[in-house]
């Protein structure tokens, strides 16, 4: 039966103030379903505050061969990284 | 003095008996749907239909918990639970109902959420504050319950022709058992007097409307309100629930006083 139902990817909110973050995948038959399904799954021991659900088909992802052009040349970059500054005393930690 | 006291003794019996009766409602419920746990048609509704009987089990601590305080024989939660034989269980019939097929399952567990529900609602305002309590933490659980028992009724009566068939006939195979659930005793009168909780029949109204709208959205039609089944309430049940008990008590027969 299951493997008659989409594919959705789950997103759950640990509590307010933080991002929805990816915790897995599930099957159901629409979206409603997939939040239902996805409570009981997911937030047994008390995870999370909200959920999100998307068909895993809605997701684009880059392409594991590509990792080469898309990556690797921030490797190099390293004034990117906002560390060469001198942070005042009285600013504490950051 | 001597009558008052009588009375409180009474009241006390009388509240033992709804709290029983509540309690083993949720326990040979939940021990009936944890039958689905590792045989569900989906992971994802295995470990939904495991949630809610693990809920129905937690309700059932509170309950026969209380249940055995009000008693006052030190009995405990698990004592009453493991150690009484059929005929001190007051569960109502339908929750003792085979589970059938997964249809079956979840029309049982709606027409019972559906009158949790109301139940709990009621029980919010009961003039004993522990089952108000109670009730209160419950009525969060079976909330959800309701919402998607019913959900999956519309679902599968709404469905395909086969799932429209089972439900159809899970529904008639069920209604005789649904009357009971509003027939009330001296007991529930003495209950229902102290403020503890509603008559059984005034459930009634909301019941069937919640149950109305359902199923006429899930296009089903609920049988004519003919001969029902009562007994559970009194003890007397069917044949069903001694196999479960035999289920249930096996290890706390079999080792007394058993734990890990």
């Amino acid at each position: 039966m299951s493997s008659e139902w989409p594919l959705w990817e789950v997103f759950i909110r640990g509590q307010h103030g933080l991002n929805h973050r990816h915790v897995g995948s599930l099957h159901a038959p629409d979206a409603e379903m997939a939040v239902k399904n996805a409570r009981d799954v997911y937030t047994r021991r008390n995870e999370g505050v909200s959920i999100w659900v998307v068909r895993s088909s809605e997701i684009t992802a880059s392409a594991p061969s590509e990792k080469g052009p898309l990556f690797e040349p921030s490797n190099s970059k390293v004034y990117r990284h906002p560390t060469f500054f001198d942070v005042p005393e009285e600013v504490g930690h950051m | 003095m001597a009558a008052a006291q009588q009375t409180a003794i009474a009241d006390n019996a009388a509240l033992f008996e709804f709290l029983v009766r509540m309690g083993d409602n949720t326990l040979i419920l939940g021990h009936r749907v944890s039958e689905w746990c590792g045989h569900s048609p989906a992971l994802e509704e295995d470990i939904a239909l495991s949630n809610t009987a693990l809920d129905l089990i937690g309700q059932t601590q509170l309950w026969l918990g209380l249940a055995g305080e009000v008693e006052g024989k030190g009995r405990s939660a698990d004592a009453l639970a493991y150690l009484r034989d059929g005929l001190d269980f007051r569960n109502v019939l339908l929750v003792e109902r085979p589970n059938g097929d997964f249809g079956k399952t979840l029309m049982r567990q709606f027409l019972f959420d559906a009158w949790h529900y109301v139940l709990l609602k009621a029980l919010k305002g009961s003039s004993d504050r522990r089952v108000a309590e109670i009730a209160e933490k419950a009525l969060k659980e079976v909330s959800y319950h309701l919402d998607r028992s019913r959900d999956l009724v519309i679902r599968l009566g709404d469905g395909t022709a086969e799932s429209h068939r089972r439900m159809q006939a899970a529904l008639n195979d069920l209604w005789p058992y649904t009357g009971e659930l509003f027939i009330g005793d001296a007991s529930d009168m003495a209950v229902a007097a102290a403020g503890v909780a509603p008559e059984p029949a005034s459930l009634k109204v909301s019941w069937d409307e919640v149950v109305a709208e359902a199923l006429e959205e899930a296009t089903l039609k609920a049988p004519a309100d003919g001969y029902m089944q009562k007994g559970g309430k009194r003890g007397i049940h069917t044949e069903h629930l001694g196999f479960i008990l035999s289920d249930l008590q096996f290890l706390q027969r079999a080792y007394p006083g058993g734990t890990w």
